[in-house]
């Protein structure tokens, strides 16, 4: 175990217990899962993709590449956590992934003795013979080696939200810029959200040992916090991760609410609108390749120092040097001296470099080497002139620091080369979105606290809102000069991107092969691809590409980011809408009521519907739905059918306005009548149908389907507002409003009798396609409609919703002794078949009026929708038309989705001459029966066809009739 | 040069000093005899069949970015020919056939992969259209299964059978589909269309083209004008963009759609699986990433980015299908434009003007067409006829009415 | 996105249906014949750039609004009532 250091921001007085591997380990309060491991001496956490080479932590932050980790147990194992980026909570289960056997002794590791074959894309010129084996064998045996953890294959047992925000100024990270942008506009009174994906606010400067003003810099953030927490106005959000731009200052976030298992919530999915936002997402440092840079302890210098300072750990218990290119290399030398720790020296790439303590320097040197098979021993040191290896156990590196500008490029703005600090700063980003501190490249804490602040106040301005004036404390101000250098040449493998295994020798094949172009490169060796999306490798990529094709790295191109800013949940990014809460459930007014009769549900969209009612000794859905459709044959049935969608027209121009939208003549039916009317799309197929009752003179009622409420009343809009919008006429979806069941079969008027009050239902009075307002039941307001859908006579009636549940009592309870009987969906679609109604597999959006046998309901004496269109050559001249099949055998079923052929025809497309859209079981007919669509079917009856379903194997031979398998004349409906 | 394991092992063995690039980058020539306007994959896949199957010669491709920049590089990898319509089918059979012998024709491992796409219904009357669909695809000589509750738990045991919003009723399995590496398809035609003498030249963007007498003579370009006796277009995603140069309108909007992939994980699906409830399919690249994606965004755009709420509307299927998925983390997410033609098919088909021939309307379906699309465009620059398995891709079908619409949602390209 | 809804301010794109190029406000006359119509109900103009487009309030106050938007940016640049647009009246 490593000692600690002094001081840190951990509680010392909080010891926490954690198991890795199963190893019982101790950490304490303010510890991340990667600082206790680096404090219980663990310094191998995992493996590598590709050629599974040992690897440690290398970062400090979200950016890193090596130690993901398993977490948690059970359902809530959750693969691929970065260990730098986990609050240690109290009894924390991580595990290693990625590996064959032990951590340790990976047998999959002999993939890194094998790495001259697996070079950059080597697998696009190989695996290719013979054909078969791809699937059978290269292809599993890559698929297993390769991903990172694995899921539980449970269904996430976790609770998540979606929540909106809308503020002013989004001010995204808390580190020294983002605390000025936040206490800026915050005192002056705008509405703020802060987040940060961290654990705490602060940002870098809890890693530093500057002090701000007199205070420690820990101090000082504690302070701000807990003003900015104060005020009313300001919405403080830590370990909340800003993870993509949208348009019009939309922002995604993701809040981890609770990392306890069991919590009652555990992600929030925040939608933020604001107005305007200050990107103080601060820097991300770059390393340099050398050979066999990848080993466990060699890290980031800065990763190294907020170790030290804030965790108060140190990653090797020997020896620590630094090999850098800039000045900031030594300001982790000296904290770590100031630690105590023991600096073997700081290599420094710059010829004449001096240091800036007492501490040996290698000015001019490179580390060429290093050693250590689990763990750093000794680094090979090139300096003046000599080659020498070293003894240490921990290495940091530092190459310059990348301004983390991922958020400004996700509208794919490219950023750009800034050739004086050797860094991309955003360019071309969001609008609204300003950058501030380093990650607009002004990286000390002076100029980090004065840029936020300048960019709230430039938000502020343009918000119209006055700045108050918000003193800024003292802080560091050094200046970080930093010298081009990318990479140590030389033999070997150097490590770009840890996670994927890119070398630079990878990058020069990529380069040999002609995969120049950055996106070339990126996808020719997976570079940047892995879970990190190169936020420690894309930079230095490019760089190594620049120096091969001999141009400036501005000339090689750049780079660009995509959302997520850092990997997201999908549970969370699904907002808790799963299982049954997928979609809305909408139930009918008489749903409870059918519930307590036994019915069972299918779904209809979002409609629940009663399908069958079973009685006892019913053991087949079709035993029920026999009986149900015989009863309306025979007695009476009732369905309910409130989910047709409804539609009240109303205005002086209400029927001219009809016209239009059917493809019939509508604005001819007098009052108290209704039509069957059909809608036609403006390109001349037939979408929707149903009926269509005059109310009043200015009064109509528009039925559709359940499938197309919505769309119907969209394009009635649509041509309410764009078109005709001198037309004199209002709309309303009254769908939900009334209560509507179906009372059919040759007893309903006798029924209906009984519920109505003092409305005369002859035949003469009230005639087929009648419609009327009226009340029922002593009074209950209500509207009657003589139509019929199964062929008998038959009713709507429709009540106000609330009382569709008392209606249909009443109706059973005043049908006893009529055989009254509640029907189903089933029931339903038995009956419209027998007698011919098509529904939505004939109505499909790919049929017209002609192939139902509607033609001549196209009016040519007015303009109506889709009417030009209809008459279209491709139209007019398909033969297709609606027909009845009978099975010639009545037991064998018709299967719905069967195609069309002459009998003895062979199987090919050639011979299709139409499929079947719907079939059933009839009672009526006493065999099965379907309908289907059939080239020249018209003229074609009495022909016996086969009913193919090879998908089945079935060939089931049928006779072609008229679609009217039960009263072809009418005479029922009309009664 | 020959790819080969052999080579692999050879090169391995001697510090891959003999590797070639890949393709040259020549500089434009004044005349070809055909330009291809697009280095896509349907631009380079028909580059490589002019000179591969149809013996043409003096080719170029102009591309305006890096080759495979286009949508070739940025869709989810899906490979099936499960359609229904007689006008549909047979093409994408014929694509299928090309997929599986893609790498012994390129000489280069695209990583077709056969592990087949599992459409799940979740009523009776999907269900029934899913055999009507499955019978049309036997007809058409492809391979079709129609699996029921049962047969689809014993392929996907994981998915939502206890607790779903819409239960799963069965499937529509066409084992022979899958997904192909996508950049690969792209660099294996480059490359085989490069060796066989096709001029591929990048960073060469269409500015304009000349026209006279309603014939076409070459095209402007960002490195001058580069005369042609035939230019063949296929730049999806910037159809409309393209075709305005030379005066033309199209029954195509463009419209975004969005990909996801998730971060590695060992193997968890086994194909491609579609949810037929809501806007969600899945499969799992080579690498262990999820490859998912959704609904386009819905609203004209070439913008190449989407929006949060699709975002969410995609993770909710996914979350309502495959609750395991749950901690799962997406990794990356983008957009690609794409082309929505007015019946949801393609179009490939000669113009107004003389010599200039249209590829495109391919929607977000275009992957799955690239090697038939190559052949068919080809067939048509080359012979001047269409392709028996493409003649229905006419432009006038609209006006005529014989429109070829999978869906049945008419002309709203957004709905396709 | 937002759209900025005329009457009710900034709603979330959410909330509304799109359809497509405001062209398709133009319907021809009845009596302009098949290849009219066809024009009207299948070329777009498809701009990369300004668009006018019709978006439906469908989950707010059922207006349909042209809205003038970059298909390159997403940038909006202003939305009217449809309604108002067709009857050329003020906002």
């Amino acid at each position: 175990m490593n000692a600690r250091l002094s001081g840190g921001l951990i509680d010392r007085s909080k010891p926490l217990s954690f198991t890795f591997n199963g190893r019982t380990l101790q950490g304490f309060e303010g510890d991340t899962l990667a600082s206790a491991l680096m404090a219980n001496g663990i310094r191998l956490v995992a493996r590598s993709f590709k050629y599974h080479r040992p690897r440690g932590i290398f970062s400090a932050g979200s950016e890193e590449p090596n130690a993901l980790v398993t977490l948690g147990t059970g359902a809530r194992a959750e693969p691929n956590t970065r260990a730098t980026m986990i609050r240690l909570p109290e009894g924390l289960v991580a595990r290693s992934q990625n590996h064959a056997g032990p951590l340790g002794f990976d047998l999959w590791s002999v993939n890194d003795l094998a790495a001259p074959f697996f070079a950059a894309g080597f697998y696009y010129k190989t695996f290719m013979w013979p054909r078969a084996f791809w699937e059978k064998l290269y292809e599993p045996a890559i698929r297993n080696a390769a991903g990172l953890g694995r899921l539980s294959m449970q269904p996430d047992p976790d609770s998540y939200d979606k929540g909106f925000l809308h503020c002013d100024l989004l001010v995204i990270g808390g580190g020294a810029a983002g605390l000025a942008a936040a206490l800026t506009a915050g005192r002056s009174g705008a509405e703020v959200v802060l987040a940060d994906e961290d654990f705490r606010l602060g940002g870098r400067l809890l890693a530093e040992s500057d002090p701000l003003d007199a205070a420690t810099a820990a101090d000082w953030v504690a302070k701000a916090e807990a003003e900015l927490r104060a005020l009313p106005n300001v919405r403080v959000m830590p370990r909340t991760t800003v993870f993509g731009v949208y348009d019009h200052g939309v922002y995604g976030a993701v809040e981890e609410v609770s990392d306890l298992p069991g919590a009652p919530l555990r992600q929030t999915l925040w939608r933020i609108t604001a107005k305007r936002a200050v990107m103080a997402t601060g820097a991300t440092e770059r390393h340099i390749p050398f050979r066999d840079n990848d080993r466990p302890g060699i890290l980031l210098a800065g990763a190294m120092r907020a170790y030290a300072n804030r965790w108060a750990v140190t990653p090797g218990a020997g020896k620590v040097a630094i090999f850098t290119n800039n000045d900031d290399g030594h300001r982790t030398a000296l904290d770590l001296q100031a630690k105590g720790v023991n600096l073997l020296g700081v290599i420094d790439s710059r010829a004449g470099a001096t240091p800036f303590g007492d501490y040996p320097i290698f000015a001019g040197g490179r580390v060429t080497g290093t050693s250590g098979r689990k763990g750093l021993r000794a680094i090979r040191l090139s300096w003046n002139g000599r080659e020498e290896e070293l003894s240490c156990s921990a290495l940091g590196v530092s190459g310059g620091w990348n301004p983390n500008v991922q958020l400004a490029s996700h509208h794919r703005g490219r950023p750009k080369w800034d050739e004086s600090r050797l860094a991309f700063l955003s360019h071309g980003g969001p609008e609204g979105l300003l950058p501030a501190g380093a990650a607009a490249g002004e990286g000390s804490t002076a100029q980090a606290l004065a840029s936020g602040q300048a960019a709230a106040r430039a938000a502020l301005e343009q918000l119209g809102t006055p700045a108050a004036d918000t003193p800024l404390p003292q802080g560091e101000d050094r200046q970080i000069r930093t010298e081009a250098f990318w990479h140590v040449p030389g033999k070997g493998r150097a490590w770009v991107d840890f996670q994927n295994d890119v070398t630079v020798k990878d990058i020069k094949l990529a380069h040999q092969e002609n995969m120049r172009s950055v996106e070339h490169l990126k996808r020719w060796t997976t570079l940047g691809m892995a879970t990190d999306q190169g936020k420690t490798s894309n930079v230095t990529a490019l760089a190594v590409m620049a120096e091969l094709t001999g141009r400036s790295i501005p000339e090689t191109g750049t780079t660009i980011f995509r959302p997520p800013y850092t990997p997201v949940s999908l549970a969370v990014l699904g907002g808790g809408d799963t299982g049954k809460d997928f979609r809305p459930t909408r139930l009918t007014p008489t749903h409870h009521w059918a519930k307590a009769q036994g019915a069972v549900f299918t779904e209809v969209g979002q409609w629940m519907r009663a399908q069958y009612y079973p009685q006892p000794g019913e053991t087949h859905w079709r035993q029920s739905a026999d009986r149900e459709a015989m009863a309306v044959r025979s007695a009476v049935g009732l369905c309910d059918v409130t989910t047709l969608g409804k539609v009240d027209v109303q205005g002086p121009d209400a029927a001219e306005f009809l016209n239009r939208i059917y493809c019939n003549m509508m604005g001819t039916v007098k009052v108290g009548k209704a039509r069957y009317g059909l809608m036609l799309r403006e390109d001349g197929f037939a979408y929707d149908d149903g009926t269509c009752a005059r109310m009043g003179e200015e009064h109509f009622v528009v039925t559709t389907t359940t499938a197309n409420a919505g769309l119907v009343l969209r394009n009635m809009e649509f041509a309410r507002q764009c078109l005709w919008p001198e037309l004199d006429v209002t709309l309303i979806s009254t769908t939900d409003a009334w209560a509507q069941i179906a009372v059919a079969g040759p007893r309903s008027r006798e029924l209906l009798s009984r519920v109505v009050d003092d409305f005369d239902l002859s035949t003469e009075a009230f005639p087929f396609m009648g419609c009327a307002e009226l009340t029922v039941c002593n009074g209950c307001p209500a509207r009657l409609f003589r139509i019929s859908f199964s062929g008998e006579l038959a009713y709507e009636l429709a009540v106000p919703a609330r009382y569709g549940h008392a209606l249909m009592q009443r109706l059973m309870e005043k049908g006893a002794d009529l055989g009254v009987t509640p029907y189903g969906t089933e029931a339903l679609s038995i009956l419209r078949i027998e007698k011919g109604h098509a529904a939505g597999a004939e109505l499909n959006g790919q049929t017209t009026a002609q192939m139902m046998g509607l033609g001549r309901m196209v009016s040519v004496k007015k303009d109506s929708i889709g009417a030009v269109m209809s008459r279209r050559e491709g139209l007019a001249q398909d033969g297709r038309r609606l027909v009845g099949l009978q099975a010639v055998d009545p037991q064998q079923a018709i299967p719905a989705g069967a195609h069309l052929l002459a009998t003895g025809a062979a199987q090919t497309m050639a011979n299709d001459q139409g499929w079947v859209t719907s079939a059933c079981y009839s009672p009526h007919v006493g065999g099965h029966i379907a309908l289907g669509y059939l080239e020249q079917g018209e003229a074609r009856m009495g022909e016996t066809l086969v009913a193919a379903n090879p998908l089945q194997d079935q060939q089931i031979p049928v006779r072609i009739v008229p679609a009217h398998f039960v009263d072809p004349e009418g005479d029922r409906l009309r009664d | 040069m020959r790819f080969s394991g052999f080579k692999v092992v050879k090169e391995a063995l001697t510090g891959h000093r003999g590797w070639k690039p890949l393709w040259r980058d020549p500089e434009p020539q004044g005349h070809y005899d055909i330009v291809i306007v697009g280095g896509g994959g349907h631009g380079l896949a028909t580059a490589y069949h002019l000179a591969a199957t149809f013996g043409q010669a003096r080719i170029a491709v102009l591309e305006k970015g890096w080759l495979g920049g286009g949508n070739i590089g940025r869709n989810t990898t899906i490979i099936r020919s499960n359609y229904m319509l007689p006008d549909n089918e047979p093409f994408y059979e014929f694509s299928m056939k090309l997929w599986e012998s893609m790498e012994q024709d390129l000489n280069f491992n695209a990583m077709v992969s056969q592990r087949g796409i599992l459409n799940l219904c979740h009523t009776d009357a999907q269900r029934d259209a899913f055999r009507r669909r499955g019978n049309a695809m036997l007809l058409a000589g492809a391979d079709a299964e129609l699996l029921d509750q049962d047969g689809v738990r014993a392929m996907a045991p994981f998915l939502n059978f206890d607790n779903a919003r819409f239960p799963i009723k069965g499937g529509l399995l066409q084992r022979r589909a899958g997904t192909a590496r996508h950049d690969g398809v792209a660099w294996g035609y480059a490359r085989a269309a490069d060796q066989r003498g096709v001029d591929i030249i990048q960073n060469c963007e269409v500015t304009g083209f000349r026209i006279e007498n309603g014939a076409v003579k070459g095209v402007e370009t960002s490195r001058g004008f580069i005369g042609a006796g035939k230019v063949g277009v296929a730049v999806a995603g910037s159809s409309g963009r393209v075709m305005q140069m030379a005066g033309m309108r199209l029954p195509i909007e463009s419209h975004v759609l969005q990909a996801f992939v998730s971060e590695g994980l060992k193997p968890v699906i086994p194909g491609v699986i579609t949810f037929g409830a809501g806007h969600f399919y899945v499969s799992q690249s080579d690498k262990g990433g999820l490859v998912f994606g959704g609904d386009i965004d819905g609203y004209n755009s070439y913008a190449q980015r989407g929006n949060l709420p699709v975002v969410e509307d995609v993770a909710e299927g996914g979350m309502a299908l495959m609750p395991m998925l749950g901690r799962a983390r997406l990794l990356r997410m983008w957009g690609g434009v794409m082309d929505m033609s007015m019946d949801g098919s393609p179009i490939i088909d000669r113009t107004d003007i003389d010599g200039l021939f249209f590829n495109g309307g391919w929607c977000y379906g275009g992957f799955k067409a690239t090697p038939a699309s190559g052949y068919c465009f080809a067939h048509l620059l080359a012979t001047g006829r269409p392709h028996e398995t493409a003649a229905a891709y006419r432009l006038d079908r609209f006006a005529r009415g014989h429109v070829i619409d999978e869906k049945g949602v008419g002309a709203q390209p957004n709905l396709h | 996105m937002l759209i900025p809804h005329p009457l009710l301010g900034p709603r979330d794109a959410q909330e509304f249906t799109y359809l497509g190029d405001a062209a398709l406000m133009q319907r021809p006359d009845p009596q302009a014949g098949e290849a009219a119509f066809a024009d009207y109900v299948f070329q777009r103009d498809n701009p990369a750039g300004v668009h006018r487009e019709l978006w439906y309030h469908e989950y707010g106050d059922r207006s349909w609004l042209v809205v003038t938007r970059d298909t390159t940016t997403h940038e909006i640049l202003g939305a009217k009532l449809a309604r108002n647009v067709k009857m050329g009246l003020p906002e």
